[in-house]
């Protein structure tokens, strides 16, 4: 047997915080041969980032390494000072940052950093670095390499600052690449490059790759083996098929049960959550039910002149849900905005239950009869909760200013109500946001849009920031909420596996306009549109037979 | 090349739309001056006992008996011909006043602001390199201590220890010993002038007359700029690319200059233009404890008598200067952040 | 709400006071500080031991001793009396300015920072003229066009303070107008004047209340400074700038206290306003609170 590359073992780290010290990293253990892909997964908070910052010895001032030991190569690097590791850095490991543009110094030119990773181990004239970055860009494939050089950060895409990352990070030609959530917040075709590419440069140069991520499908397309984490602690290790085909660990089969796949329904997301598993069935509507929305070639112009929506149109039965799909600048969220009449439209008309909204200005919106039959949950639950509001005045304010409710008895109990519906604890309604989870938040998003009982709720990306066994939970709590009250829904998301659990129909999105319109099993079945076949088969996935 | 043509466009926004603001001030002066106290022709006739005929002849000279709207025409289009008017206190045309009296003033601010700069980088680095350590609260400390001390405090406070307790700084009056050789006159900023004509005598001279205001200056505006160098710099420290930039095996110096401290800077530059400002109006409250011969201390003066030209005067060029050092401000900042060129 | 949904969120703010200043003594220091200079102001002509404009020419320029803890002034003043009689001029003086600038000029920078459009331009445009003036000077001249009187030592201090606001919650403001709770604010059907006054202004707060605390610091400076060229408060009234202004002829023959304790007066209350701020900043911010 040989020597693993990289071996952590019984790793413990410890942060100190204003609360006293706090366990990050509570006795983790793994090992990575020589040219291996070693995924680390798992939710947020499990220690996945901690991990590779141990290793790389980039732990703030406030991390320590309390047990344990990380070798690398056969010697022991746990706490070796900053003049043992420097030389490693970036010569025999280096790392891929998450939010590649915020990784890159905004102030000086690519080139030049990729340059600075070159001489920081080998003795080069700025003239031999420079002509070395040129080749390094070019082996990233960014097209133009040779302008690039002089770019700076701000005027590269996402995924091209990933590529220059990348060039850095394999500058100096390390064994070891450690990727900390690489593709997260690139758009899922760019994600598909980026880890192509990744891939193929590991693989070619026999690099060992330690990939960090959250997506478990995207783990079980590029890794050897997958390591899921939780709470510091590694639970489980196999290759991708047996770790997804047959988890052995309760919490690894909560894991890949919540993460959606082209096969998986909401009820399936998680076993044991509150949605009986029967299938969907819905009473057709009586023919000749007027439509609930009519939206009639929706354009929506910022200044510059970018047509941010060009003449979309489409119509919404009552309690139908219809989903938007589409990458960043595809308009998707603009159009939520439009139809909740948060903004105004450039030109075209929305026609809710009959009258035209879009004659009444945004700003005077709040008082037409319609404002309480439109309500919208945002996309970071967080940032969408009034910071100062405890989660019962948040949930309170539509009842107040729509309802006309004063504080009393009354308030009170439709606030509860409302609480126990979307299934958040009474006793919570006190706390500020910043005291709720992620998913209490989300909950307390999802209230305060139901507690007028609007027709229609517009969903913008509600779980994007959600870890997937939230995710799969909110789903669930949307998708018995429609139920129960008969809602619509307009659900905008990039991720089309949610689109076609939660929607009878889809319209796929690009550039502002309508790329394709249907039913979502037919879409994702069969999809019409190059590319919406594009978007499909970017979707990283782990199950060989849907491949 | 193209960053250049950004900056040009830039500079030349901003000139423009400095105009209006430049004008609001100019106008908005122009108004307080009339409703100034006192009638200025009663002030500068000739003596108490000045008859009604000479102050009316004198209102008329000085354009007081026309309507305030025609008396702003007059006076802007004075302005552009380069004619702030006289002083009535003086008898000498304002420009001419304020030539002499400028080099006094920068020569001042800029003294101060290069003592304030010099001691305030380094401290606001150090200190956000060691957060926590002995360092930082000491610059924590001077921080604070030298944003609640007022400059006239300060000063005459540096004047009892160096002048009357120690008595290493001479007295502190103007910029020069009276009993000293008459400075040579060719830039009006005296530690230059003697420089060049050599005189070393009348250099120390100047330099011990200045050093303390400058310190008084420097002390007061020390600790925005340490305070501003210290979090900015310990903001880029946390950022992102920094961690890269330790993650691809940077020599930690070079990390702290070449990442870090180029990054940290362009906020103080930003802070550094409002400080210079801010200066220019503190002036005032330096130069009356040092009888420092500056504009600021004339158009005090010259407010203080009712006497209109040199106050408008004073505010113009105080204007223009802010404009002129925003302007600096913004090129540099263009030079400096390659993401100005992309707005 | 009723009353026992609302009671534990009041003590849990008593208790993040509490904690706050447990972990940050200098500002319960600063507190105590801020308090004192209070009591002084309000109970100066009972605790004050001479009559504060009353002179005394041959017990002129003594040095501090038992009688004149502080000495007395040129005219034989006791200066620990005039000390305190001028806490209250010059506490007045900078509360009431920077309340004046604070409420005008919150309000306007709010509105204009989210509403945007033509008003915002404009508004940005006047709070530039107004900052290209050397402010101290626009003050100083304001007080001598208008005449020295309290009311307009008041009004100039707040005029050349209005435009820091006004940019500043503008600024405070447009950061946050695109933010999820503000949309969802209108989505909730609150108007777009009740989004920036029950949603974006208390969410300012924190951060307007900081630079409060160090204007006032900033407005007592600013008093002084007048006063200590000749325009402000006028000669017998008792208060900090003009007693500096007076010592400063008899500094360089080394009559330190005439300088001194007036000085130390006004930079112990600047102090307390800062640390103040710095400690407010950490007790109004919920997301401190754990």
């Amino acid at each position: 047997m040989t020597t693993p590359l990289l071996q952590v073992q019984d790793l413990e780290v410890t942060f100190a915080t204003r609360r006293g010290a706090v366990a990050a990293l509570r006795g983790a253990s793994f090992a990575l041969d020589p040219g291996e892909v070693l995924g680390l997964v798992g939710e947020s908070g499990s220690g996945k980032s901690v991990t590779a910052l141990a290793a790389m010895g980039l732990l703030d001032k406030a991390g320590r390494v309390t047990r344990g030991s990380i070798h690398f190569d056969g010697r022991d690097i746990t706490r070796a000072g900053a003049g043992v590791l420097r030389p490693m850095r970036g010569a025999a490991f280096s790392m891929i940052f998450q939010n590649p543009r915020a990784a890159l110094n905004p102030i000086r030119s690519v080139g030049a950093q990729v340059a600075d990773a070159l001489r920081a181990h080998r003795d080069l004239s700025a003239r031999a670095a420079r002509d070395q970055a040129l080749a390094l860009l070019e082996q990233v494939r960014i097209r133009n390499a040779g302008q690039r050089l002089e770019a700076f950060p701000h005027e590269l895409s996402g995924g091209m600052c990933q590529r220059v990352m990348i060039a850095m990070a394999i500058a100096c030609a390390p064994r070891l690449i450690i990727a900390d959530e690489p593709t997260t917040g690139l758009d899922v075709t760019t994600q598909k490059a980026v880890m192509d590419l990744l891939a193929g440069l590991t693989r070619e140069r026999g690099m060992a790759m330690l990939l960090i991520t959250h997506d478990l499908g995207l783990a079980a397309q590029y890794c050897d083996r997958v390591a899921v984490m939780e709470q510091g602690r590694v639970v489980e290790e196999a290759p991708p098929a047996a770790l997804f085909g047959a988890p052995g660990h309760a919490y690894t089969r909560r894991l890949v049960a919540a993460c959606p796949t082209p096969s998986s329904t909401i009820a399936s997301l998680s076993p044991d959550g509150e949605l009986p598993a029967e299938p969907v069935a819905r009473a057709p509507l009586p023919a000749g039910t007027p439509l609930l929305l009519e939206v009639r070639d929706l354009v929506k112009t910022y200044p510059g002149g970018v047509a941010a929506v060009d003449k979309v149109s489409f119509t919404m039965k009552p309690g139908e849900s219809l989903g938007l799909v589409g990458e960043s600048g595809s308009g998707k969220s603009t159009i939520s905005r439009l139809v909740t009449r948060l903004i105004d439209a450039t030109g075209g008309e929305v026609i809710f239950d009959g009258h035209s909204v879009s004659d009444i200005p945004a700003r005077d919106f709040h008082a037409a009869p319609q404002r309480s039959q439109i309500q919208i949950v945002f996309q970071d639950a967080g940032e969408s909760l009034n910071p100062r509001f405890s989660a019962f005045d948040s949930i309170a304010d539509p009842l107040r200013r729509l309802r006309g409710l004063r504080d009393g008895s009354e308030l009170t109990k439709r606030v509860k109500d409302c609480a126990v519906s979307v299934g958040l604890p009474l006793p919570l309604l006190d706390r500020f946001p910043h005291q709720l989870s992620g998913g209490q938040r989300a909950r307390v998003g999802i209230a305060r849009a139901v507690s007028v009982d609007p027709k229609l709720l517009v969903l913008d990306e509600p779980t994007a920031a959600l870890d997937v066994s939230v995710q799969a939970v909110v789903l669930q709590l949307l998708e018995r909420l429609r139920r129960e009250k008969g809602l619509a829904y307009l659900f905008v998301s990039h991720d089309l596996n949610v689109v076609r659990m939660l929607c009878d129909r889809m319209i796929v999105l690009r550039n502002g306009q309508v790329v394709e319109e249907g039913d979502s099993q037919r879409i994702f079945r069969a999809p019409q549109a190059d590319y919406t076949a594009e978007l499909i088969a970017a979707i990283p996935h782990f199950e060989p037979l849907a491949a | 090349m193209r960053k250049l043509q950004a900056i040009g466009r830039r500079i030349g926004g901003r000139l423009l739309s400095s105009v209006p603001a430049i004008l609001g001030v100019v106008i908005l002066t122009f108004l307080l001056m009339r409703v100034l106290p006192g009638d200025p022709a009663v002030f500068f006739a000739s003596g108490p006992s000045a008859g009604q005929q000479e102050i009316e002849d004198l209102r008329k000279q000085m354009g007081l008996d026309q309507p305030v709207p025609v008396q702003l025409v007059r006076y802007l289009q004075d302005i552009a011909t380069g004619n702030l008017g006289r002083s009535m206190t003086t008898g000498q045309p304002v420009l001419t006043d304020m030539q002499q009296r400028l080099p006094a003033s920068l020569e001042l601010t800029f003294s101060a602001l290069f003592l304030a700069l010099a001691c305030a980088l380094p401290l606001g680095i150090l200190a956000a390199l060691r957060p926590g350590s002995a360092v930082d609260h000491v610059v924590r400390f001077l921080c604070t201590l030298g944003v609640c001390m007022p400059t006239f405090v300060s000063g005459l406070l540096l004047i009892y220890a160096f002048y009357y307790l120690l008595g290493w700084a001479p007295d502190p009056t103007g910029r020069i010993d009276i009993f000293a050789s008459a400075p040579p006159e060719i830039t009006g900023f005296l530690l230059f002038d003697f420089a060049v004509t050599g005189d070393l005598e009348g250099f120390r001279a100047a330099f011990s007359q200045l050093i303390l205001p400058a310190c008084t200056m420097a002390l007061f505006v020390l600790a925005p700029l340490a305070r501003m160098t210290r979090a900015s710099m310990l903001a880029v420290l946390g950022s992102d690319f920094i961690r890269t930039a330790r993650s691809i095996g940077l020599a930690p110096w070079r990390v702290i200059l070449v990442y870090a401290l180029r990054n940290a800077l362009l906020p103080v530059l930003t802070i550094a233009g409002i400080v210079f400002s801010t200066m220019l109006g503190a002036n005032v409250l330096v130069e009356k404890v040092f009888s420092w011969p500056g504009v600021a201390s004339y158009a005090l003066d010259a407010l203080l008598a009712s006497d209109y030209a040199p106050v408008q005067g004073f505010v113009l060029l105080m204007a223009t200067i802010f404009v002129l050092v925003n302007l600096l401000v913004d090129i540099l900042y263009g030079l400096a952040d390659p993401r100005i060129a992309a707005e | 709400m009723s009353a026992s949904l609302t009671s534990p969120p009041r003590n849990a703010t008593l208790g993040h006071i509490a904690w706050v200043l447990r972990g940050n003594p200098l500002t319960a220091l600063a507190m105590a500080g801020t308090a004192l200079l209070i009591a002084l102001a309000v109970l100066a002509p009972w605790i004050a031991p001479y009559d504060p404009i009353a002179s005394d020419v041959p017990g002129a320029l003594q040095p501090p001793s038992a009688t004149h803890w502080f000495g007395t002034d040129q005219l034989g003043r006791d200066i620990l009396s005039r000390l305190l009689h001028g806490t209250r001029l010059d506490l007045t003086i900078a509360a009431a300015a920077v309340g004046l600038s604070f409420a005008v000029g919150a309000m306007i920078g709010s509105f204009c920072g989210f509403v945007g459009g033509r008003l915002d331009r404009w508004v940005g445009r006047f709070t530039d003229v107004l900052m290209a003036f050397p402010l101290f000077v626009l003050a100083m001249a304001m007080v001598a066009a208008l005449g020295n009187r309290l009311e307009n030592i008041i009004y100039a201090t707040a005029i050349i303070n209005l435009p820091f606001y006004i940019r500043f919650a503008r600024t405070e403001v447009a950061v946050r107008r695109n933010a999820g709770w503000v949309e969802a604010a209108q989505a909730s059907g609150n108007s777009r004047g009740r989004v920036v006054l029950f949603f974006l202004l208390p969410n300012i707060l924190p951060i307007v209340a900081v630079q409060i605390s160090l204007n006032l610091g900033w407005a007592i400076l600013n008093a002084a400074g007048l006063s200590f060229i000749g325009l402000g408060v006028q000669a017998p009234t008792p208060e900090w700038g003009i007693m500096v202004a007076e010592g400063a002829r008899f500094i360089a023959s080394g009559k330190w206290w005439l300088v001194f304790f007036p000085g130390a007066a006004l930079m112990f209350a600047v102090l307390c306003f800062n640390l103040l701020g710095d400690g407010l900043r950490d007790i109004l911010d919920p997301r401190m609170r754990t």
